[in-house]
């Protein structure tokens, strides 16, 4: 059964993970490997950080009760990880402060991301603006379109974005060019990697950064409640904020970790990013994890109305969970998310991400099941001011004279 | 081991040549024509052909062989059809290999990929996205089968890494030119003389430079210090220049006419 410390043998998780990459790759990662084992047990680069968390993040995040939401999940105990009050608006800030950190520590004077719903990208634009240090995002063209907001917000921070055009133009191929960028450019640029995938040490190095929301969430949960919750729930894109809220209780049997993935129009119509119900072992983005990909190994293109959850891959850690139990995958469909998206808004006067709407519609599940007397800790990854156009879209909603609306999917 | 690759390299040797290896993707611009394409390579004196399997996320290729894939996929290139590509080269006067990311190689089954290969007679698969620490069942299967694996040295491997690499390579050692993808460039990386040198150090196997060679000069050039020399974004450009595939066979023969003569010393 893995644990928070069983968890890593040479950058594999069970028969998860491990390093798919060009040779010209391996010294860089090999790099990463020490630079972060060396700051992570020097008391300095701890201060820095920290210090970073508190003055610059706002860290702790509030752990929020929402009862007026909780009403729809079986009446259960509910509370919200508050990631969305971060600076910048999620969770992906805690990582790319802590990447831009390892970035000065490795002597490298350029970023470069690849970005979905444009939060990763922000953040890391973000961190790159506060430590003066160049930046470059990859992001789909797809995405550049239904998440303008985000990209006018990098390039404000003074990012240069690139929209990518290949393949299916969405976070996949964001990938492909952003390593495509690094190989050539490596001796200075570190590739911030947004999420708990990509080749070893990425899926470790990005859950020590994120491992803060679950350190805090089990502290706070046990000062409102004077227990550990029944189940902690998050939205699993590559599964950073999952892993992040995952790893304060893994050790905790009693606790239950419960994923949702994104159902896009519903599993069996194909359109989906359902990982986990409808893919397979495979190796992409230099990992071996659950993949979407046809009976040749080619990668199925994904779909979902949320930027962030289109992923045909996942982070090799979710997958050593999934298969030993451990944690629950479960998609949620595009409807479904958007009904969670309008009744948090309306219960609780937060607009979530629509990624995080989807760790919503779980939650409701969840709730429904454990019944009355179960405590669940959401992680509320991020808001939803990047998805309002989206989300208008979705809902009907006219924009008022005068008010330009950006094109959503 | 296929004793096939090391013939090739060591007939070039003779004939104070380094070896020429031409790459093209199974399935470019149609299955047949990438068939017709090929052997037009070997008959204009190409020693070995790579011939790429197609695949979804070419993370090491550059803008021209991204194309070219794109097509072979959408025109049903699958792992399959390569096999029968394979088999349809002239093995008898050239060497073939088969280049390969690494997961449709997973997903067919290692040790059936590598039995289907030997079938056909395929010689060698170079693995851009593979690297010996993941390749345990992978040499195990390629050895049962006398395939050669090819894995790649980079101008950022260090000496360890390098005598590693080595250790599990059979056939020639693929050394990339550059720190990029694929794709030609008006000069070949300034590293890669270095990058042979010090492979040399740690291997007697061939070594075959690779990425941005385009031209014969550029060949002449790598020819004098490397033992084999890799071209392939330039056949695929110059293919996309003409209108039909006539044109395209005589445009690839000249150019590995061309390329032939370049790697004379
Ligand atoms: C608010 C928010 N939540 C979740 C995600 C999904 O990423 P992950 O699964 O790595 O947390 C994203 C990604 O863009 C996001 O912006």
């Amino acid at each position: 059964m893995p644990t928070s410390e069983s968890a890593v043998t040479s950058g594999h998780f069970g028969p998860y993970g491990g390093r798919f990459v060009p040779e010209a790759l391996t010294a860089a990662l090999d790099e990463l490997d020490a630079v972060f084992r060396s700051a992570i047990i020097d008391p300095d680069f701890i201060a820095q950080l920290t210090q970073l968390e508190l003055s610059y993040t706002g860290r702790p995040s509030p752990l929020t009760r929402a009862d007026r939401f909780a009403v729809h999940c079986g009446g259960a105990r509910v509370y919200l990880k508050r990631e969305d009050l971060n600076h910048t608006g999620s969770h992906k800030i805690n990582n790319a402060l802590g990447q831009a950190l390892l970035t000065q520590r490795m002597g490298k004077t350029r970023m470069i991301a690849e970005t979905g719903a444009g939060q990763h990208g922000v953040a890391t634009a973000t961190a790159a603006a506060l430590l003066g240090l160049e930046c470059t995002v990859f992001m789909g063209e797809e995405d550049t379109r239904r998440q303008a907001l985000n990209v006018v917000r990098m390039q404000l921070l003074g990012a240069e974005v690139i929209s990518v055009t290949a393949g299916s133009r969405t976070l996949k191929d964001a990938i492909n060019e952003a390593m495509r960028d690094w190989v050539a450019t490596v001796e200075r640029t570190h590739y911030v990697l947004g999420t708990v995938t990509g080749p070893a040490p990425f899926p470790e190095v990005v859950r020590y950064f994120q491992a803060v929301i679950g350190r805090e969430a089990r502290e706070q949960i046990q000062l409102a409640e004077g227990r550990l919750p029944d189940a902690v729930v998050a939205c699993v894109g590559g599964g950073s904020n999952a892993m992040g809220l995952f790893s304060g209780f893994m050790d905790d049997p009693s606790v239950q970790l419960r994923g949702y993935e994104a159902g896009g129009d519903g599993v069996e119509t194909g359109r989906h990013a359902a990982r986990f119900a409808a893919g397979s072992p495979g190796v992409l983005h230099g990992t071996r994890t659950y993949v979407m990909q046809d009976e040749w190994g080619q990668t199925i293109p994904s779909h979902s109305i949320s930027a962030g959850l289109d992923y045909p891959g996942v982070g090799p850690e979710h997958s050593w969970l999934h298969d030993s139990g451990r944690a629950k995958y479960e998609p949620v469909n595009d409807d479904e998310a958007m009904d969670a998206f309008a009744l948090l808004s309306r219960t609780e006067g937060i607009i979530p991400a629509i990624e995080t709407a989807h760790a919503l519609a779980g939650a409701i599940r969840v709730g429904r099941e454990l019944g009355s007397d179960a405590v669940i800790i959401l992680n509320l990854s991020g808001r939803g001011d990047k998805d309002v156009a989206t989300a208008a879209r979705w809902f009907g909603i006219g924009a008022p004279e005068g008010i330009e609306m950006v094109e959503g999917r | 081991m296929s004793r096939r690759l090391s013939e090739v390299f060591l007939q070039a040797k003779s004939a104070n040549r380094a070896a020429l290896i031409g790459y093209l993707p199974a399935g470019f611009p149609t299955v047949d024509a990438s068939v017709e394409l090929m052997n037009a390579m070997i008959d204009a004196g190409v020693d070995a052909i790579e011939v790429g399997l197609p695949y979804s996320d070419p993370l090491m290729d550059g803008a021209e062989i991204q194309f070219a894939v794109d097509l072979a996929l959408t025109t049903g290139t699958t792992t399959d059809v390569v096999l029968d590509v394979v088999g349809r080269l002239d093995g008898t006067r050239a060497a073939v290999l088969v280049m390969s990311y690494w997961n449709p190689i997973e997903r067919f089954g290692v040790e059936r990929f590598a039995k289907h290969l030997a079938a056909a007679g395929g010689n060698g698969v170079i693995t851009p996205d593979l690297t010996p620490e993941e390749a345990g069942s992978w040499l195990t299967a390629t050895r049962a089968h006398g395939i050669d694996t090819i894995f790649l040295v980079a101008p950022s491997s260090t000496d360890d890494r390098i005598s590693t690499v080595v250790k599990n390579t059979s056939g020639f050692v693929y050394a990339a030119s550059t720190m990029g993808v694929t794709g030609a460039r008006s000069q070949v990386g300034a590293g890669a003389q270095a990058l042979v040198a010090r492979t040399q150090m740690a291997t007697d196997l061939p070594i075959a430079v690779g990425l941005g060679v385009s031209t014969g000069a550029q060949a002449h050039e790598v020819a004098a210090y490397a033992d084999g020399v890799i071209v392939g974004s330039a056949f695929i450009r110059c293919i996309r220049a003409t209108p039909d595939l006539p044109a395209a066979i005589c445009a690839v023969r000249a150019l590995a006419d061309e390329l032939a003569e370049g790697v004379h010393r």
